[in-house]
């Protein structure tokens, strides 16, 4: 039962920021430390908390890939920001869903049409 | 902005939300408004639920729902409150084999019989499931087939209730904030249900969806309502410590505990549930108030394990009934890097449920007009500890009470007319997304708010310590007037931040006040300065709050 190192690496993620109503994308790049086994989803709820609370991120079930709903582009390719692991070899670029109009930052219209307001 | 009216109004759309609607809709209800602040039976806890779901069904053995009725109560430690716990577990064989008729898949011995597995609390096997582990993802998919078939069910995501209107003492109607456009919404209501869950959101370690930071507790405490039993908070005595784990949920340990045994060990590898009184010489039998303790106690005393936890263990198990118990999850603990066979986890406690809630009768009515409750949202069936199993039955049984008793309600009365308060809430919506400078964002409140809780509200409470939360909570809520809000309407995840850290605040405080009430230990509620339960304090405790916003006790109506 000997304990796994808790080593400390950097992660680097460029994030898509802002709303459909901006003319040209726009990225912003955070940094943050981070131990081995740390997800995607926890560096966004960790920048929300100590970067940028204006961050917008879609989830609600946190670690257990019940909910479905944090679905994103990671480096391109369409993946759960609950179960994808940082990694610090290189920068991470967080994108929204392609295809589905975008809300704010990393969040899309999933809302299936029948549950939304208008 | 977008003004709504409906018989029913639904806050909160997990497994009694959705239940609620379908009842609602069979009781004659011809406009059913189902909303949630996350996605519609996406979010809430009966889709976290991997196992199991307790009814007297008799598959394995005779059984009837009055033994699931005195394992509950005894399980509730002299304090349920019998009507609702009854009602629970009589109507609990219905609802699960309605389930079976809308196919939800329950596993099944080789006769064709759902199979019935023995859990903790329970006097003979009844706890059935899903394999493996899907029973409340097969649940909620099945209730959201069920909702979009029918026609008079209205649903909203990201719709956050943010106030309940009452008028002359009645309930009327809400006003929300529609979260993707920054909107305020009006919602005239003939009856109203507030299905929004517990609150082990405000737990640091906790098993919770987003949407369950007591929201739709502190909604019921403004509008009047009383709450009770609000000092109870289940901690799950085994949750996911290290290494760790991800795309599973925590509280996946039990399951394996059903089924394979399994074994709690100390830093030295020491079987230690016997000197806590608990035999598991038989299989898998400590209630989780008892465990919790045990592995809290033993954290203390320096024998926990590396993370702060204690190690379970199945590597005495032969790696076939591993495999043939779990199958693909194997696979799934490899991915994190956990062999079974080879080496033992941590786990330790983690807020799970919450028995406390809003106090109802057996219609699921509130002591305000027009409102009920449904789940876990509601206080009393579960006493001082739950039962495991009751969760997912007490969702659809009071789900289909409240749905039934609110429509008929709603049949009797007019379209209210929304009371003067809705403007000034409306105006409170659109001045916060305009945004606020200060120096202190709400998620950074609700995150010291979890700590705090965890610390000084958590399975070990104390004077000191409960004073210590109650001081800092009330100072929180004096804070929030002041609170940095970054500016924007669509989809301003700082403005949902608002209005979370407003509603788990008030309920964060009810909890700490009847904590600090209760000078005893009892199930849940463990007490390091008065150890002891006191006949005397087999009663609930009843919790209001005045106009003004000061959290008051009192004993049950």
């Amino acid at each position: 039962m000997t304990k796994h190192a808790a080593t400390k690496h950097t992660a680097r993620l460029r994030i898509r920021r802002g709303t459909a109503d901006e003319p040209q994308p726009r990225y912003q790049e955070f940094t943050l430390p981070f131990e081995a086994g740390t997800t995607v989803l926890d560096a966004l709820i960790a920048i929300r908390r100590q970067q940028d609370p204006s961050l917008a991120i879609r989830y609600s079930c946190i670690n257990a890939n019940v909910c479905k709903e944090c679905l994103i582009a990671i480096d391109g390719v369409v993946d759960y920001a609950c179960t994808t692991r940082l990694r610090d070899d290189k920068v991470m670029t967080l994108e929204p869903l392609p295809g589905k109009p975008l809300l704010r930052d990393l969040v899309t219209e999933t809302r299936p049409r029948r549950e939304r307001l208008k | 902005m977008t003004d709504l009216a409906t018989d029913v109004l639904i806050v909160g759309a997990g497994g009694a939300g959705m239940y609620a609607a379908i009842a609602a809709a069979r009781a004659g209800a011809g406009h059913v408004l189902l909303a949630d602040k996350s996605l519609i039976g996406r979010g809430g806890a009966t889709i976290m639920a991997q196992m199991t779901v307790a009814a007297a069904l008799g598959e394995e053995c005779p059984d009837d729902w009055q033994s699931h009725l005195e394992d509950t109560l005894a399980a509730g430690r002299s304090l349920c409150d019998e009507n609702l716990a009854g009602l629970l577990c009589r109507d609990a064989p219905a609802r699960i084999r309605e389930m079976a008729e809308w196919r939800v898949g329950w596993a099944r011995r080789d006769n064709g019989r759902i199979a019935q597995v023995s859990a903790p609390g329970h006097s003979r096997p009844r706890c059935c499931y899903v394999d493996f582990l899907n029973t409340g993802p097969a649940v909620a998919a099945t209730l959201r087939r069920q909702i979009g078939q029918i026609g008079a069910i209205h649903r909203v995501s990201n719709l956050t209730v943010t106030d309940l209107l009452v008028r002359e003492g009645e309930a009327v109607g809400a006003v929300a904030v529609d979260i993707a456009e920054g909107e305020p919404v009006t919602i005239a209501a003939k009856a109203i249900i507030i299905a929004t869950g517990g609150l082990t959101r405000i737990y640091q370690r906790n098993s919770a969806s987003v949407n369950m930071g007591g929201d739709g507790y502190a909604l019921a405490l403004a509008a009047g309502a009383a709450l009770v039993d609000m000092e109870f908070v289940q901690f799950f005595p085994i949750g996911h410590l290290a290494p760790r784990l991800v795309g599973m949920d925590p509280i996946m340990w039990d399951p394996f505990r059903y089924k394979l045994g399994g074994r709690l060990l100390d830093r030295e590898g020491r079987e230690f549930l016997a000197d806590y009184g608990s035999d598991e010489s038989t299989g898998y039998t400590t209630p989780r108030d008892i465990a919790t303790y045990a592995i809290q106690k033993e954290v203390a005393a320096g024998r926990g394990s590396l993370h702060g936890g204690v190690y379970l263990s199945f590597t005495h198990m032969p790696r076939q009934a591993l495999e043939a118990a779990f199958g693909p999850v194997i696979e799934r603990l490899a991915k994190n890097g956990i062999d079974l066979g080879r080496t033992p986890v941590e786990v330790a406690p983690i807020a799970h449920y919450h028995m406390g809630g809003i106090g109802v009768d057996a219609r699921m009515a509130s002591s305000v007009p027009g409102l009920f409750a449904a789940g876990e949202a509601a206080g009393g069936a579960n006493g001082a500890n739950r039962l495991s199993g009751n969760a997912i039955p007490e969702a659809l049984v009071f789900g289909e009470v409240a749905g039934r008793s609110a429509a008929l309600f709603a049949a009797k009365r007019p379209m209210p007319a929304l009371s003067g308060g809705a403007a000034e809430i409306v105006e409170q919506i659109r001045s916060l997304a305009e945004g606020r400078n200060g120096d202190v964002a709400a998620c950074e409140l609700l995150d010291e708010l979890r700590q705090i809780m965890w610390r000084d509200v958590g399975p070990f409470r104390n004077a000191a310590g409960l004073a210590r939360a109650t001081g800092r909570i009330e100072e929180m809520r004096t804070a929030l007037p002041k609170l940095s809000l970054p500016a924007g309407r669509r989809f301003n995840p700082a403005l949902a931040d608002w209005f979370e850290l407003r509603g788990s605040l008030i309920a964060a405080s009810a909890v700490a006040h009847a904590a600090a009430a209760r000078i005893e230990s009892r199930g849940a509620h463990q007490r390091e300065d008065y150890p002891d339960s006191h006949p005397t304090w087999a009663r609930s405790q009843r919790v209001t709050m005045s106009a003004e916003g000061r959290i008051t006790l009192g004993p049950p109506q």
